[in-house]
């Protein structure tokens, strides 16, 4: 009889994706294993490749708005913002209070819907079918309530260069403070199903683990590094559209593994809810809009009563504005990490280059790392928690 | 923002002969470092305590057709101590746009420089795996520079 020791072994290379229902998305790994054990882990990526940042280089300011939402389609918002950002800071605008707060209030609900999309789905990945369906019953109301501001269930690109589209429709706060109302009960439900799981704990703690340290020297960011127990969170460290105005905390873990990961984000949302909910108590009367009719166009009743709003209006979307020459940098934290636009301009209306620093795209190199030597199952479950989104990750 | 002031300053004169510009644009400071010198002061801006620019954020090349020198690289520094963040600039050599990789210093370096190859034809010397990483193997050119044609010839 063959001994053990006298069997054949020998590393396989296993393929993972592009088509794969738990690589979130078109995300290839290429596993090397030794039975069952992870040795090495190589993501290959670019499937999702459209060159926005090539696009945008074509596109006036304007029209590159909608591109932006493409980016990380969980969080279109917060892309808005990001870039709208960098825009105005080109052009020295001063967005009025109102419309601060508006972007605010839409940028914490859409980090509860990223949140929510990336817990459903995280849990059906490691095998518990219920969170995604009651995840996706409050994702829904929240499309519901982004549909109202900007027509779409997705990808609404409602913020301007200079402020929003539109003021807040009727019904709007009601909608939203009844969401506010109930998401924390809904909180509770989830935390019922998972956070004391003896499956769940599991398949995550101790899971794809990575020290502070190395996902400093990594890129990682967002509510990844915060796991690590760093606590860094730009809308605290370097605040951006009057969020220094509200009161909240930032939760960090300890552990840098899966559940830290799980932990955080759960509290992140609670969080959000309480920005939502002082952004609605305090959202100040006013225009939503900065006063700069060579980048703001005129409101839609005198774009209809008058010549010369129609001339600029007409001026303003087919030849854009003109930014200043320069560069600027912004970034803001969005549901992933730190979303940066570089944003370079000669001083026409179309950008010289555009350079997005993508959280996904940055999160993902620390995959490698955090995968090392651990079981082939558990590549799902550190997919699923660096949360990645990838049509940010190609762009 | 005097501190960045101030720290800009230590820093040209800590390396006289590698700063050839600083720039002051909407409260953004950046440096412009010779390439030979390029290495060396980015483990000054990691290591310096005062500095401390541990976290590379950004990376990216950008093209200027018809100036000289054509590329330029710029890394978006940030402080996770002191919060401060610091654009530094190098151009690569002319003639075989080749720039010292900086993934020694900043791991994250790596994929940032991959894409910058991929898209741009900078060279990164002294990288780990210098390969393509989001257009697909075999691709010809490189797409984000001013001369590739937005949409197919």
């Amino acid at each position: 009889m063959e001994t053990a020791s006298a069997l054949r072994t020998e590393i396989i290379t296993l393929n993972m994706g592009p088509q794969h229902p738990s690589t979130h998305g078109v995300l290839r790994v290429l596993l090397e294993l030794q039975g069952e054990v992870v040795t090495k882990a190589t993501p290959v990526l670019g499937y999702l490749h459209r060159g926005i940042e090539k696009l945008a280089e074509h596109k006036t300011y304007h029209q590159f708005i909608t591109l932006t939402d493409r980016l990380d389609y969980t969080s279109p918002f917060i892309n808005n913002l990001a870039y709208a950002l960098t825009v105005e800071k080109l052009l020295d605008l001063e967005v009025p209070l109102r419309a601060q707060y508006i972007r605010v209030m839409l940028s914490e609900l859409t980090r509860i819907q990223s949140h929510l999309i990336w817990l459903g789905t995280h849990a059906l990945d490691i095998g518990a079918m219920s969170p995604l369906l009651y995840c996706f019953r409050e994702r829904e109301e929240t499309l519901d309530i982004f549909e109202m501001v900007g027509g779409a269930r997705m990808n609404q690109s409602y913020f301007r260069i200079g402020g929003v589209a539109a003021d807040l429709p009727d019904g709007f706060t009601e909608k939203v403070k009844a969401f506010c109302d109930v998401l924390p009960s809904r909180i509770e439900g989830y935390e019922r199903l998972l956070t004391e799981n003896k499956i769940w704990l599991s398949r995550t703690k101790g899971v794809g683990v990575i020290s502070a340290e190395e996902g400093i020297a990594l890129g990682l960011s967002g509510p990844c590094l915060r796991a690590c127990g760093v606590k860094w969170d730009l809308r605290k460290a370097n605040p951006y559209s009057s969020y220094d105005h509200f009161d909240f905390e930032i939760p960090t873990g300890s552990q840098g593994d899966s559940y830290d990961r799980y932990l955080v984000r759960l509290e992140e949302m609670r969080q959000s809810n309480r920005i939502v909910k002082q952004a609605l108590e305090k959202l100040p009367p006013g225009p939503v809009n900065a006063v700069s009719p060579k980048v703001v166009p005129p409101p839609k009743e005198k774009v209809q009563e008058n010549i010369e709003s129609l001339i600029i209006h007409f001026h303003l979307m087919t030849e854009g504005f003109n930014v200043p020459k320069g560069e600027a940098y912004c970034s803001v934290e969005s549901s992933k990490g730190e979303l940066g636009f570089y944003i370079v301009s000669d001083g026409s209306s179309k950008p010289y280059r555009v350079k997005i620093r993508t959280p996904s795209f940055v999160n993902m190199e620390s995959f490698s790392s955090m995968a090392q030597g651990r079981m082939m199952a558990d590549i799902v479950t550190i997919i699923g928690s660096i949360d990645i989104c990838l049509g940010e990750v190609d762009r | 923002m005097a501190r960045m002031a101030e720290l800009v300053e230590r820093i040209k004169e800590t390396f006289p002969q590698a700063i050839e510009e600083t720039v002051v644009y909407k409260d953004e400071y950046a440096i412009r470092v010779k390439r030979s010198y390029l290495l060396e002061v980015s483990q000054f801006l990691k290591q310096d305590p005062a500095c401390g620019f541990d976290f590379l954020s950004d990376l990216c090349g950008v093209d200027y057709l018809g100036r000289e020198p054509r590329f330029e690289v710029v890394y978006h520094l940030y402080s996770m101590k002191h919060k401060h963040r610091l654009r530094m600039k190098a151009s690569p050599s002319e003639n075989d746009l080749s720039i010292p990789s900086v993934v020694s210093v900043w791991k994250t370096a790596n994929w940032h420089e991959r894409e910058c190859y991929d898209l741009l034809g900078i060279i990164f010397s002294n990288h780990p795996d210098l390969r393509r990483i989001l257009t697909p193997e075999g691709f010809k050119g490189y797409p984000l520079r001013k001369d590739f044609p937005l949409r197919g010839k």
